[in-house]
């Protein structure tokens, strides 16, 4: 029977925080990084390029592993913010979000440094000879014109962290409470041969995940009529 | 000379090197075939374009070796061959972009004016992929103007239209051109508007400056191209004596003598232009009489040259400070026993008022 428990509520809660949390820094963060790619005519580029692209093919295990060494107390970053006295990040909540972040980089780059490189050109030097500076012609032109890449890419790294197991086992543990999520319930409840709980659990993550893709469809749609002409 | 120009672009296979003095006012054509550097000097001259060289304008220096003000800073407006307005925002939007971002003690165009005069009212509330590409063309050149720029640069702005958005348009830019004191820089490869709209002309070819100066001086050069085309023809500086002259005619005066145009709405005592092309230009020894021409002209032979096919002369005529075409047949000229300074007759089959 379709049951959720206190601790069952607890782990789509974390899982729900970890996903805003890292989509809207992600968003914020790799908005700069996305219009420099854009943008740039440095050859060293594609450097670049294939490091964003690394997370799509890499054992997420793996990424997990290196950030759970970086982040620990004896890693660069760990060990550094030990010394002032900040603590490790290692079986945190920040620690998931960064590895989660880390971990959907290019399902947010991408679409974004598409949709900059579509919105570029032509129309900013259009804005240019309208007075616009730089700043101005991005908030007013390229912004505006790449809200479809932003709902994309805010959705496919929403959906695409609500999901991560592999990673979140390695950086964050197995944490009540702080670092599990959703999956890693499901997990241990398929360990200890609860079925029921895991069936309830699955259940709203793929109804949840359907939801919000259909919206995004729906979305997609609607902007297409206002669209690029 | 309000424009000081100097540039040197060298990419490769293409190059361009042009120094320039343009006047304060009227339109200037930059004309020449594709290729031959028109678009990249006018994109220097915004400032969307870097290349080594100097810009100064009234006086203020846009560019030189030290320093680039950036196209944003500019006080210039620029209409590009695709109206590439902005796809999310309405028409209204559009026009408000440059607008809004002007102060308002520096606004020397107002809304309504430009509204009214480009016939924007009924599209404001529109999306730019629900007008006409003729529509799209004026709203991008309302949006310019609303910027209240000090020169107006324009490339190909109907390069990219069909004939019927042409005609929608050019009127436009000749009330533009007559209405508002704004220096217009006007890249065409299209003679038919370069004749319409141009005052000044700068004829570029293969990326180098051939010859500048005014429209009817270029128009009318004996080394230039233009004289030896089928087309070939004059633009006359003329002034309206008689707007509602008898029989659906308006009388003009060139260079002191009367010229009968059909009639024209241009008010007396103003300053219009007429076209006569090379081919409607007759000449007789005597004013004849008993003929169906309206129109005869005293003027000087300058010289001849050989026409666009051999059995063709092409004549350049003095009428005051002016000069005229004329092509008629090389036997004629021979019978005629024409010579330079000699005091001859034209009689005008046609002339349009533009």
């Amino acid at each position: 029977m379709f049951e959720l428990s206190d601790a069952a509520l607890t782990a789509l809660w974390i899982t729900l925080k970890l996903a805003t949390v890292s989509t809207l820094a992600l968003l914020v963060l790799a908005t700069p990084l996305a219009w420099w790619l854009a943008h740039t005519r440095w050859r060293g580029k594609v450097v670049i390029e294939a490091l964003v692209a690394l997370p799509l093919v890499m054992p997420p295990t793996v990424i997990g592993f290196y950030l759970l060494v970086l982040l620990g107390p004896r890693g660069w970053v760990g060990g550094f913010l030990e010394s002032i006295g900040v603590g490790h990040l290692a079986f945190s909540f920040t620690g998931i979000v960064i590895g989660s972040m880390l971990f959907s980089v290019p399902f947010v780059v991408q679409p974004l440094q598409n949709a900059f490189a579509g919105a570029s050109g032509r129309v900013l030097e259009v804005a240019a000879t309208l007075r616009a500076s730089p700043l101005d012609r991005f908030f007013s032109v390229t912004l505006p014109l790449s809200r479809r890449g932003f709902l994309t890419a805010g959705v496919l790294s929403f959906a695409h962290s609500l999901g991560e197991f592999g990673m979140i086992l390695m950086i964050g543990g197995n944490i009540p409470g702080r670092t599990q999520v959703a999956s890693i319930s499901i997990y241990n409840y398929v360990e200890t041969m609860n079925y029921s709980a895991a069936h309830s659990l699955s259940l709203v993550l793929v109804l949840s995940s359907f939801t919000l893709l259909m919206m995004v469809f729906a979305l997609n749609r609607r902007f297409k009529v206002v669209g690029v002409a | 000379m309000t424009l000081q120009l100097d540039f040197n672009v060298d990419r490769g296979s293409f190059g361009l090197e042009a120094r320039l003095s343009l006047p304060s006012s009227g339109v200037t054509a930059l004309f020449g075939r594709s290729g031959s550097g028109k678009t990249t000097l006018l994109r220097c001259i915004a400032g969307l374009e870097r290349h080594p060289g100097h810009l100064s304008f009234q006086g203020e220096e846009w560019q030189s070796s030290r320093h680039c003000v950036p196209t944003h800073r500019r006080p210039l407006g620029y209409v590009f061959q695709e109206a590439s307005l902005f796809p999310h925002l309405r028409v209204a939007q559009n026009l408000a972009y440059g607008f809004k971002r002007i102060p308002h003690q520096q606004r020397r165009i107002e809304w309504d004016e430009v509204v009214q005069l480009l016939g924007l009212e009924h599209l404001l509330a529109r999306y730019p992929d629900e007008i006409s590409g003729g529509q799209r063309q004026r709203v991008s050149l309302g949006r310019a103007l609303l910027t209240s720029p000090h020169l107006l640069l324009m490339d190909e702005p109907l390069a990219s239209l069909d004939a019927t958005s042409k005609e929608e348009i050019l009127p436009f830019l000749e009330r533009l051109r007559d209405e508002l004191e704004l220096p217009i820089i006007y890249v065409s490869h299209s003679m038919e508007e370069v004749i319409r709209l141009a005052d000044h002309m700068v004829l570029l070819d293969a990326g180098k400056v051939v010859a500048q100066g005014s429209l009817q001086a270029l128009l009318t050069a004996r080394e230039l191209p233009f004289v030896r085309t089928e087309t070939s023809s004059t633009v006359l500086d003329a002034r309206v004596t008689n707007p509602e002259a008898e029989d659906g005619l308006t009388e003009l005066e060139v260079a002191g003598q009367p010229l009968l145009v059909t009639r024209h709405s241009a008010p007396r005592g103003q300053q219009v232009r007429v076209r006569i092309m090379a081919r409607d230009v007759g000449l007789a020894l005597f004013p004849p009489e008993g003929i169906s021409f309206l129109n005869c002209l005293r003027v000087t032979l300058l010289d001849s040259q050989p026409g666009v096919v051999p059995s063709q002369l092409l004549l350049r005529l003095a009428l005051g400070e002016q000069v005229m075409l004329s092509r008629i047949s090389r036997r004629s000229a021979t019978h005629l026993q024409l010579q330079p300074g000699q005091t001859l007759y034209a009689l005008i089959k046609g002339a349009a008022l533009n």
